[in-house]
């Protein structure tokens, strides 16, 4: 079947199975291959985007699902050239080794500080514990998280 | 200009994982790849069974390219052994299993198709016989051979490492005749599994007679030399191993399986290329997790604290195949006295052959489960002769002014102030006044009751003994600038920038100037990888010699401009280019030198063999046991641990962060388990229990730089000291935590349920 919807501002239409997994159909028909699979089981995160502004993980929705509706990804959390006050803060404080959960957990990072702008250290591990990260031993990532929330303060 | 090495550099590969998700191996957009077919694999269902496939029904699948077993296999059949030293059939794994399975995921066939989602339906479809053989999935039960997995070889002790010289054998009692007090135990050191968020990922394509691989890995070399034994006759032009961005190996990526070892085949027989990209649940089914060792100890001394003889017992589960994981007490048995002067020591060690996932390397590889052991003698030998184990630990310790050393099993250490790290380590802690609250705690009637548990541990980098060698190549560009090639990958570790620093360094130029390039065999003519702790002294020190003979090159080719001798000239690193000493004035940059010079001049390779080092440190664990649930909370992590001159602080601290989480997850909740039939219990993460961000602290580290003389940037390992240091110190903090209860021991993983059996009597 045909699904529509928009991606990091542009608009995408593909031909689908009625099976296909969000996250297939951002990385195989949109191209998007930033986002990332790490699990069978909606357990890592990896896949994370924004649906309409709230962080999903797209591995828990169809294609389908997800028809009309407004989608971004980690390609369109940028602003042009300079990086998103979130992917600053990755940067800075080293909240990234291999790369492969970053885009997932800033997604995630970026709709917590949404729904909870000025967290707490334990509410920044409450509220990303759905994001797994093997590398970094967490540390920096809460600190690049709390750091984006006070310069957002 | 003051040097850039140890400052504290933001990482300058950050932009593409930020903004694009940078390329892993499933992202690669190749011409190359065009058109290519997916590759999944039928896995067994069952541990230990003789097969019969019948892959008819699958055929006729939508999508499906093609479908093969064993029987249609006219190349490669099985992936050769890493280590050349147990009997044939347990050291080569069939690529696909002809007539029996010995482990759940191994592979039994595999189904091309055009579309991946129509792979899983054709799988479905392959069906499989099993005549069912008995299990053995407990080391201990395979080393009584009542059931024999691999009947051709009659034992399922794949190698006794006494017989290799590398264990001294055990004696009996009478070794430990001249102690006044002796203890002895059994400790056990789960399987975990290495778990990178990126799964397995490899395609395959023929270009002519030319064979190229992508492959998440960490280290293209070693494919490709496990690739020429393969396919080298047919593979006239040439093999090609490209590792695209990884997402993470932690020791199980550093072999080839056999899912990657037979995509050339597919690709050549159905002539497309061919990609695979597993799922979590055949990933934690069938790549290697570690450890997976039992450990038997005896330690004994003096009344008064003088530790005087050891006795350490391995026992290895290789799984169903003798694989890197049988090897690695070539890491464990020389580490096996750890920090402790103690004279008198026996070891002994032996790998075994169960129903189980063939072991591999997992961060430490060896070394976390010499210091767990050790760490676990010395705190029960001090709960024997009433002493403070801290107080045992200082007694027995190496001391400073001794170094280099010669331990009881004959390793030499290079350096090292243990002393200074256990007290760096409590001081941060604030050790004094925690007794004083456990105390205060245990006095009164609730629940949660506090634990403070120390470790102190050394571990060999670089290694085995004596060392290693990397390769790395400096070239300067005509337009002044410097390519750097490594033979290292970084699969996290941040080579590009750190390796960048050491070439700045040593060219007078700024980081920003160095390119970086790694990971494609065309480009890097020889290398090993990224394993064992060993990139920044062998990688980076090959970097900064190739840079040293750059430099002397540049400064003849710039006393011709200058008209001046060559003793005369010198680098400025300030102004980046050279000038006669004493005339600053007069400079010829690096593009000028370049131009000068010609193509091939400024361009030079290093690939040393460099001792291996042997860092050390200091970790302090405070947690809070709820006795009435079991439940274990980690409140603070204090950690000291000395990798020798820090090249970059913030990719250190990281380093040590990633290895002190992953050792926490080993204390407390990870474990990769089977039932009796061997069927794996946690396939996925939602089983496994994977640590996440929730159970853990913030980290407290505390530094100290204790220079090695091994290399000439003075570095030491810092990737597994982490995992090496926090297992023990949890472990004994949650034993502390009870000890008033009457528990002594408790193996790792300390889960709610474990201890709290263990306080209830149950």
């Amino acid at each position: 079947m045909q699904v529509s919807m928009t991606i990091n501002g542009s608009d995408v239409s593909h031909e689908v199975e009625p099976r296909t997994l969000l996250v297939h159909f951002i990385r195989e028909d949109a191209g998007l291959t930033g986002t990332n699979i790490g699990c069978d089981s909606s357990s890592c995160g990896a896949c994370t985007i924004h649906v309409n502004g709230e962080a999903v993980k797209s591995c828990t929705m169809l294609a389908v699902q997800a028809d009309g509706q407004d989608l971004t990804t980690i390609e369109g959390l940028a602003d042009g050239e300079t990086l998103h006050p979130m992917q600053q803060a990755f940067h800075e404080c080293h909240a990234l080794q291999c790369g492969y959960c970053t885009p997932g957990m800033v997604m995630a990072a970026v709709s917590l500080l949404d729904e909870v702008p000025d967290p707490t250290e334990a509410e920044v591990r409450e509220g990303l514990e759905g994001n797994l990260c093997r590398c970094t031993g967490y540390h920096n990532i809460v600190a690049a998280v709390l750091q984006a929330a006070g310069g957002a303060r | 200009m003051s040097s850039i090495i140890g400052n504290r550099v933001l990482r300058r590969e950050d932009r593409s994982f930020l903004t694009t998700g940078a390329t892993y191996t499933a992202d690669v957009d190749d011409p190359r790849l065009a058109g290519a077919v997916h590759a999944t694999y039928v896995r067994s269902t069952m541990a230990h069974a003789h097969i019969t496939v019948d892959a008819s029904e699958a055929l006729g699948l939508p999508g499906v390219v093609g479908v093969f077993t064993a029987a249609d296999l006219d190349g490669p059949t099985v992936l050769p052994g890493v280590v050349p030293v147990f009997p044939e059939p347990m050291l080569n794994r069939p690529i696909l299993a002809t007539d029996t399975v010995r482990f759940v995921g191994e592979c039994v066939a595999v189904v091309l198709t055009e579309v991946l989602a129509q792979g899983e339906d054709a799988a479905e479809a392959v069906f499989v016989d099993y005549d069912p053989l008995p299990v053995v999935v407990d080391p201990e039960d395979a080393l009584t051979d009542e059931i024999v997995v691999h009947s051709a070889v009659g034992t399922n002790v794949a190698v006794d490492f006494s017989n290799l010289g590398m264990a001294t054998g055990i004696t009996d009692d009478a070794f430990f005749a001249d102690c006044e007090a002796v203890v002895a135990g059994r400790v056990s050191h789960q399987r975990t599994a290495s778990a990178p968020i990126e799964v397995r990922s490899t395609a395959a394509a023929w270009e002519g007679d030319k064979l190229v691989v992508w492959m998440s890995n960490q280290g293209p070399h070693g494919v490709k030399e496990t690739l020429e034994a393969l396919y080298g006759e047919q593979a006239t032009g040439g093999i090609q191993v490209i590792v695209p961005d990884v997402g993470g190996g932690f020791g199980a990526k550093i072999a080839p399986y056999p899912e990657d070892a037979l995509l050339p085949w597919l690709s050549a027989t159905v002539g497309r290329p061919v990609r695979w990209f597993e799922t979590r649940t055949e990933n934690m089914n069938a790549m290697g997790p570690g450890r997976g060792h039992v450990h038997r100890f005896v330690i004994g001394g003096t009344r008064n604290g003088d530790l005087t003889h050891y006795r350490l017992d391995v026992l290895v589960d290789s799984g169903a195949y003798a694989r890197i994981g049988a090897f690695l007490p070539m890491f464990t048995l020389p580490m096996t006295v750890g920090v402790y002067d103690i004279p008198n020591v026996e070891t002994g060690a032996r790998s075994v052959i169960t129903n189980t996932t063939p072991t591999e390397a997992y961060r430490g590889a060896g070394r976390p489960e010499a210091t767990l052991t050790v760490e676990r003698a010395v705190e029960l030998f001090a709960a024997e002769i009433g002493m403070d184990p801290i107080q045992l630990r200082r007694l027995n310790f190496f001391r400073a002014e001794d170094f280099p050393v010669t331990t009881g099993v004959g390793t030499e250490y290079d350096s090292g102030d243990y002393e200074a790290s256990l007290d760096l380590a409590l001081e941060a802690t604030g050790y004094d006044e925690l007794r004083a609250e456990q105390a205060r705690r245990r006095a009164g009637s609730g629940p949660l009751q506090m634990g403070i548990g120390v470790a102190t541990y050394v571990e060999v980098t670089a290694g085995p003994a004596p060392g290693g060698d990397e390769f790395g190549r400096v070239e300067i560009t005509p337009e002044g600038r410097a390519r750097i090639y490594s033979g290292s990958l970084s699969h996290g570790q941040s080579h590009m920038t750190t390796f960048s620093m050491i070439a700045a360094d040593r060219l007078g130029m700024e980081v920003d100037d160095i390119d970086f390039v790694q990971g494609d065999t065309d480009l890097v003519p020889h290398g090993h990888g990224t394993f064992g702790s060993r990139s920044t002294q062998l990688g980076g020190s090959a970097i900064h010699d190739a840079a040293g003979v750059v430099v002397d090159e540049a400064r003849r080719v710039a006393a011709d401009l200058l008209e001046a001798d060559v003793s005369d000239v010198v680098l400025d690193s300030e102004a980046g280019g050279f000038h006669v000493v004493g005339s600053p004035s007069v400079t010829r940059s690096w593009a000028e030198v370049a131009a000068a010079a010609g193509k091939g001049v400024l361009d030079a390779e290093s690939q040393e063999t460099r001792l291996c080092s042997y860092p050390f440190g200091t970790h302090v664990a405070v947690v809070e046991v709820d006795v009435e649930t079991g439940h274990v909370r980690l409140d603070r992590m204090v950690t000291c641990d000395d990798a020798g001159r820090i090249i970059n602080p913030v990719i250190v601290e990281g380093q040590r962060h990633g290895g002190i989480a992953q050792g926490v997850a080993q204390a407390l909740m990870e474990e990769v388990s089977y039932d009796a039939d061997g069927n794996p219990q946690t396939t996925n993460f939602a089983d496994y229990g994977i640590i996440s961000m929730a159970e853990l602290p913030s980290f407290e580290l505390v530094p100290l730089e204790t220079p090695t003389p091994n290399n000439p940037l003075g570095v030491k390992g810092i990737g597994e000291s982490g995992a090496i240091g926090s297992t023990p110190a949890v472990q004994s903090a949650v034993l502390d935590a009870i000890a008033h209860l009457g528990v002594t021991h408790l193996d790792v993983p300390l889960t709610p349920r474990k201890v709290w059996a263990a306080i209830h009597g149950a």
